[in-house]
Parts: C-alpha cells; structure tokens; sequence
C-alpha cells in the first residue's frame, strides 16, 4: 500500500466463554497486540448471523475477524462448527461480491490463549494493512448520475460503417 | 363518494413486463380498477406522454404500481416524479423491491455488461457499434437513457410507501391489494402503517410449504436435474437441493416446492430478515452434515454460484449491494 497512514478498522466477534476470555486475558497480562479491532461479545460463535459481517463491512470496517472455542470444546456441544460451515459459505459469496476473503477470519482460541489471541489479532491487522482499504459502499454517496461507465459503451462505429 | 375517480398509475422501469402481466392476470378485477380509478398512465397499456405526467398536480395520483429497478437515468427521472404526483407509491414486485434478476447485473461493471449485450458471438455486430447517450443528426441531437453505474431498487431512490415482493406478485395477491385499496376508497378500512410490505404472508415459503421435513442432515448439494428421482413429499433442502425457502417471505403459496422445483426467493426475505443471502447461507449451513473444514468445502462445491444462489433477487437490495467492480468507475 502507497497509503503508510491506513489504520485498518477491523471488528472482531468473540465468544463469551473462550476468545472474550482470551482478549481478556491478553489485557490482563499486558499483552501488546494491534489496537485496530473492536470487539463485540457474543455468546457463541454459533450466534454469529453473516448479517453481522454483511453489515460491518458494508458500514466500514475493513475486516472481520470471528473467533470461537477449539472444535470439540463448543460450550453449547457443537454450535462453534455451524460457525465454521457459514464462515466457508459466507467467503465464497464474499468472493462473489468481489471482496478479498482474507478479510474475514475465524479463529479458534481457547479462554487460556492470551497470547494466541493477541498474536492473532495483530496479524489479521498487518493482513489488512497489506490488503488496503476495503471502503465499501463508498460510491453510494456519490451521485449516481455521474458520467462513470460512460466511456465504455458511448464511443460509436469504429469508422465509417458501410451500407 | 366523489364524483372525480382517484387516479391511477403504473409504471415499468428495468424489468421485463411481468408484472404488468400479473396485474392483468387478476382477470374480472381489472374491470374493478377501471370502475374505481381513473387510469391516468400505464405506458404498457395505454398512449401517454411524460409531459402529461410532468403536468399533473403534486399528488394528483392516489396510486402508482412501480414495477422495475432504477438502472438509467430515464427509469431516475421518472421514478422521482411519480413520486412527486403520487399520494400512495408502492414498490411492486421483487425488480422495485429489491432489484430482481436484473440486480444481478451488479456483479459486473457497466461496460462488461455492454459488451455482453453488443458484442459476443451470440450478437453479430461486426462494426462494433455500441449505442451512444447523444448522437447529432440533421434534425437535431437524440438521446437514449444512460445506464447508471449499478441498479437500485426504488427506495433507493425515492420514499416509498408500501413494498409488494414477488416475481411477478401472485394475481390473488394483487386482487386483494387492490381489493384494500377500493375499500379504503369508500371509507370501509385504512390503510396499513406506511413501509408496510403489503400482499404477502408473515412467515417463509417453508410454512406453506407440504413438504415433510426430518432433521436430516446432507452430504452433498446438488442441481435438482441431477437429482433423480426427486421426492415428491421430502424437503427440497433435505434431498441437497440449494431450495431458498428458508429466508423467503410467504405469500406465494409455495408455488415451485409444490411444482416439484426449489423455491428460488422471488418473495424477497422474509419478515425480520435485514440481508436475504446471509439468512440463506445460515440455512444452508445448518443442513451440512461435516465438521472438517475440507468436507466442508467439498459439499459446498455442490453450489456453483454461491453469490448467485443466495443473492437471486436480492443482491441490488442486499446489505453490500453490488459488486466492487461495479461500483468502481470504469477505467479505474
């Protein structure tokens, strides 16, 4: 990136009974890690609507990062492993949508693993640093009627056209 | 009862005139409409000018029927100004909702879309002529509409006051839309709260539909055509064909499940459901029976067109709305 002063915004969804843990842990013990994501407590990984991501990056965020109890160690038995069926789903159709699926991350972190998660989060940061941002929906404030797409379809015969 | 007939409109933007279809589909309602409205503009079914339009009173219409998306400035104008003479603008059908199958078109820029249209080998334009916005001949200068850079449902555009989904929306449904109409007309009822999504069901296709459903879990999504043969009275979902049920709005009746086809979400989300395609991609993950990551991919590789399949109809009216090419500026 040309841009040195991009600080990615970046919202992260944590689990109550690990990776909330984790972070907090990570505080507790002082852990340095990148101060670029928000995080948003959730009671499960399974709770976690791809409407939520849908809608941080629609509204700015650069990335997101999802983070869940080891598999096996779901709190509520299995919910964690419909977290990672709509997290493979959701960055097919993001690919779709012409969004890099780095931007979004699920990571697995027990309530144990501070350090895992603050070594994580900074890494997700430096990954979106590298991949810019992401200004979604940017083009909705702009008037619609300007002359964009115009170029393409508005030049005529190449020369002269024969009866 | 005055003796002046509220005025009626209807009108087409970018869709493909079923909707206009459907309305007339309604068969001896149609007789209804004309008994109570004045139908003062319906390009589709009678002569009328834009500068007739442009002349009438602020809020001279009682009802406009919008049907299709905004996708040139022609659709833009016309859209604002109906809804400048329109006292009731309902967004009808899924185009005005929600952008439809020609939402789709989101996914690509506005030249690739051009020159999909003028200049692949099922087009033979050897010349490459490509139309153009402004052309001089001796009588003066010609314009066409310019295509905007994506297209957007009508509230993205202008206010409106009720949403009516469907592709087209079902004649049973519209007659008794129209049915409400007539009789808040005469003072028999009122209207609902205004942003109400009006003639559909408040559940999703699922509830009407009479398919039976287990807790079955899949292994594999597959095109209905390669599922052979398809059970009649099993879940759609359940035999691993992608069916868009589970996010659909009712109001259909179930139609293509009880046709023997997948629902397809042309009701639009249902009610409570911010993003369509997020809803869907929960569904679908709920009945994939894998936990490793790898499996996992391989079922869903069952699904071609993930974007396509969960964003059918919504993609223009879904929370990012486009393709990032397409809101880019071409030659960027």
């Amino acid at each position: 990136m040309t841009d040195t002063t991009f600080e990615p915004t970046i919202i992260g969804f944590t689990c109550n009974w690990c990776s909330y843990r984790a972070a907090d842990l990570a505080g507790t013990a002082r852990m340095k890690y990148a101060p670029n994501v928000r995080l948003i407590r959730l009671m499960c990984s399974g709770r976690l609507d791809p409407t939520f991501v849908l809608r941080a990056l629609s509204e700015g965020a650069d990335g997101v990062m999802i983070t869940g109890c080891h598999p096996g160690e779901c709190h509520y038995i299995e919910q964690n492993y419909k977290a990672l069926r709509r997290y493979l789903l959701l960055k097919r159709v993001l690919v779709g949508m012409g969004i890099e699926p780095e931007r979004v991350k699920l990571v697995w972190a027990s309530a144990a693993e501070g350090a895992k998660f603050a070594a994580e989060t900074t890494a997700f940061v430096e990954e979106i640093r590298k991949l810019g941002p992401l200004h979604w929906g940017q083009a909705d404030d702009e008037p619609q009627t300007a002359d964009h797409g115009q170029p393409s379809i508005v030049h005529g015969p190449k020369e002269e056209v024969p009866a | 009862m005055t003796h002046v007939k509220p005025k009626f409109a209807m009108y087409w933007a970018a869709s493909c005139g079923g909707c206009e279809i459907a309305v007339l589909n309604t068969h001896e309602k149609i007789l209804e409409v004309d008994k109570n409205f004045d139908v003062v503009f319906w390009p589709v079914a009678m002569d009328a000018k834009y500068k007739d339009v442009e002349a009438m009173e602020d809020g001279s219409i009682l009802l406009t029927l919008f049907n299709g998306g905004i996708r040139n400035d022609e659709n833009e104008h016309i859209a604002k100004l109906l809804r400048q003479k329109s006292k009731i603008l309902v967004a009808f059908g899924s185009c005005a909702c929600e952008g439809c199958i020609p939402g789709l078109a989101n996914l690509s820029p506005v030249g690739d879309i051009v020159h999909t249209a003028f200049n692949t080998i099922t087009t033979d334009n050897p010349h490459e002529m490509y139309p153009r916005v402004s052309f001089d001949v001796p009588e003066g200068e010609l314009h066409i509409p310019k295509l905007e850079k994506i297209l957007r449902p009508l509230d993205q555009v202008v206010d409106v006051d009720y949403y009516m989904p469907g592709c087209p929306p079902e004649s049973h449904q519209i007659a008794a839309v129209l049915d409400l109409v007539i009789d808040v007309i005469h003072g028999r009822t009122t209207l609902p709260p205004k942003g109400s999504t009006i003639g559909v069901g408040n559940s999703t296709v699922c509830d009407e539909c009479p398919r039976a459903r287990n807790v079955k879990m899949i292994h594999e999504f597959k095109r209905i055509q390669d599922v052979a043969p398809v059970d009649p009275d099993l879940c759609l979902l359940e035999q691993g064909i992608p069916c868009n049920g589970p996010a659909t709005c009712s109001g259909c009746g179930a139609r293509c499940p009880n046709a023997g086809a997948q629902c397809i979400g042309c009701y639009g989300p249902a009610q409570g459901v911010m993003d369509y395609g997020a809803r869907l991609i929960t569904a679908f993950a709920s009945v994939i029976d894998a936990r490793e990551p790898k499996e996992i991919e391989q079922i869903l590789d069952g699904i071609p067109d993930p974007t396509g399949q969960v964003y059918r109809f919504n993609l223009a009216g879904s929370l990012l709305k486009a393709n990032r090419d397409a809101w880019k500026v071409n030659g960027e």
